[in-house]
């Protein structure tokens, strides 16, 4: 068995068969009320990029918030930011998806109604947000200590001396995990299928299902997270190339 | 180096997957003295785990009966059966490349399979229905229009309400559960309205809640499909053996008596009785063995 054996056996063009009479469609976008296989992986495509960014805001807001947290020198503060990024990463990301979806509602019956990509994004975000408070309070316990006294020294306030003395380069240092993480929410969102959202691993597995064409969906669904991951990533070194400070880390 | 590797294994991966292995299972069994037999960890009483690393149901039981058949034919001492649990995404793959020989799980025979495998003669014949509550007031799969419908992903219920959406004019608001417990724990909880799987599924569910009487079955039949045991293709000296045993149970009556030990009596681990009679699609299977895909069977 050869390569070239290997590669003739694969059909690309299933993508173009429409999803329910599994016939050919010329063009490969059916006429309104058909929809082929193509035209599914790109709504799929959509929904895990609507998660995966969703999810990513609630991530950032409050990772940054906890992360904030956990340097003041209020110890309630630090006490509760301490707690919230250990609840929420050490459960495993797929039971907190559960505890959401099944547990939570069951305890609070007025959440029944709430959309499961609501859930989803929650879960998601509140998982993703406890490893960014961690790089949020490194970045800022990073700084010398002076910088803090600096900034009392000119008469600011703690939340001017966050606003306009440590987060700015805080946030600065700790880009490159923050692009990590904003990577990894993306291949995360694909625990979503779990609860019913259809994004690209639904897609995959019920697509595989009913085409019998494993490899080319799988392959193309593996290029479509690629392709999304490395789009974060190539967003993420502009943003760090334009807010990049002379004499600071990573300049020349 | 390291990318070197990974380009090996994506290479191994990609032949597993599209690869066809030894065609002629029976030579494999005399040379190895042994059989790989793929089973489900939960496919109701066709095939499923039943604890300690035991499997058991409908279809395992006739492949293990089939087996001994042709442990005596070939004049073997001893064959070993080895279980190996496979999936609904894998199955096909393992059953080419040679990890399993024979499938016995609960596999829908289709046209678009038997390119790429084969199949045993029909052994059971799946109707495809809807469970909802009891209390729902829900007698007909019209009324579930714009209401929430739960099936499992990866299987072919889910393009069945699609088709019933696009042909009958009516929307369902779908939920998937990621497993068969799962889509009946979204029922359970009110997530969904109705739950539409094999029978057998919704049977097997049905006796294994907390409340057996909550839920009902709707009259209506969404599809008949045959599901039969998954051979590998181009091996007919294999297929013939495993027909011509499951022949000769159908004509003495022992495959009904074995389908009535996992349907109708108490099975393990719960000893709780799915109570799913044989359909009549299932015994007209038994009297005309047959192996035609679901297509066909359409049609008649």
């Amino acid at each position: 068995m050869s390569w070239g054996w290997v590669l003739a056996s694969w059909d690309w063009l299933v993508f173009c068969n429409d999803t329910v009479s599994g016939e050919r469609v010329s063009g490969c976008i059916g006429p309104i009320g058909e929809v082929t296989y193509f035209e599914w992986m790109l709504s799929a495509w959509g929904w895990t990029l609507s998660v995966a960014l969703s999810a990513l805001v609630v991530a950032l807001v409050a990772g940054s918030l906890v992360g904030i947290a956990r340097t003041t020198s209020n110890r309630w503060w630090v006490g509760f930011g301490g707690g919230w990024t250990e609840l929420f990463r050490n459960i495993p990301l797929l039971v907190q998806i559960f505890l959401w979806y099944h547990v939570v509602p069951a305890l609070f019956p007025a959440l029944k109604a709430v959309p499961s990509f609501v859930l989803v994004v929650i879960a998601l975000g509140f998982f993703t947000s406890a490893r960014i408070s961690e790089q949020v309070r490194a970045g800022i316990q990073s700084l010398p200590r002076g910088q803090r006294y600096a900034g009392s020294a000119l008469g600011f306030t703690p939340s001017q001396t966050y606003r306009y003395v440590l987060l700015p380069m805080a946030f600065r240092i700790v880009i490159p995990p923050l692009t990590s993480e904003s990577m990894n929410i993306i291949k995360n969102s694909s625990v979503a299928f779990a609860v019913s959202i259809p994004e690209l691993t639904m897609f995959a597995m019920q697509a595989q299902e009913e085409t019998a064409r494993g490899v080319e969906i799988y392959l193309a669904v593996t290029g479509l997270y690629f392709l999304s991951a490395f789009a974060v990533n190539r967003v993420a070194a502009m943003v760090e190339r334009r807010v990049r400070l002379p004499g600071t880390a990573g300049t020349k | 180096m390291f990318m070197k590797t990974h380009l090996i294994a994506l290479g191994a991966l990609i032949l597993a997957a599209t690869g066809s292995a030894q065609a002629d299972t029976l030579a494999k069994i005399r040379q190895s003295g042994s059989i790989s037999m793929g089973v489900r960890e939960s496919s109701g009483g066709l095939s499923y785990a039943m604890g300690d690393g035991k499997y058991g149901g409908f279809h395992v039981e006739l492949c293990e009966r089939v087996l001994a058949d042709i442990r005596t034919s070939l004049r073997l001492p001893a064959l070993e059966i080895k279980y190996q649990a496979v999936t609904s995404q894998n199955r096909i793959p393992l059953l080419q490349n040679g990890t399993v020989d024979i499938e016995c799980g609960s596999t829908t025979n289709n046209a678009a399979r038997q390119r790429d495998v084969a199949f045993a003669n029909t052994t059971y014949v799946e109707e495809v229905r809807v469970v909802v509550k009891a209390d729902s007031g829900i007698d007909s799969l019209a009324q579930l229009n714009g209401r929430k419908v739960a099936t499992t992903t990866g299987t072919t219920s889910v393009q069945l309400l699609r088709k019933h959406e696009r042909a009958g004019g009516i929307n369902f608001d779908e939920v998937f559960g990621k497993d068969h417990a799962e889509s009946f724990l979204l029922l359970e909880t009110g997530r969904a309205d109705a739950f539409v799987m094999d029978g057998q599924i919704l049977a097997a569910s049905i006796s294994r809640s907390k409340k057996p009487s909550g839920y009902r079955i709707l009259a209506e039949v969404l599809a008949v499909e045959p599901i039969a045991i998954m051979l590998r293709k181009d091996d007919p000296s294999f297929k013939n053996a495993v027909d011509e045993g499951l022949a000769a149970m159908m004509k003495s009556g022992e495959l009904s008596r074995i389908y009535d030990k996992w349907f109708m009596r108490p099975i393990p681990p719960a000893n709780v009785a799915i109570g799913l009679p044989a359909s009549s699609a299932t015994k007209d299977a038994w009297t005309a063995p047959n192996s035609r895909p679901v297509e066909e069977l359409g049609k008649r």
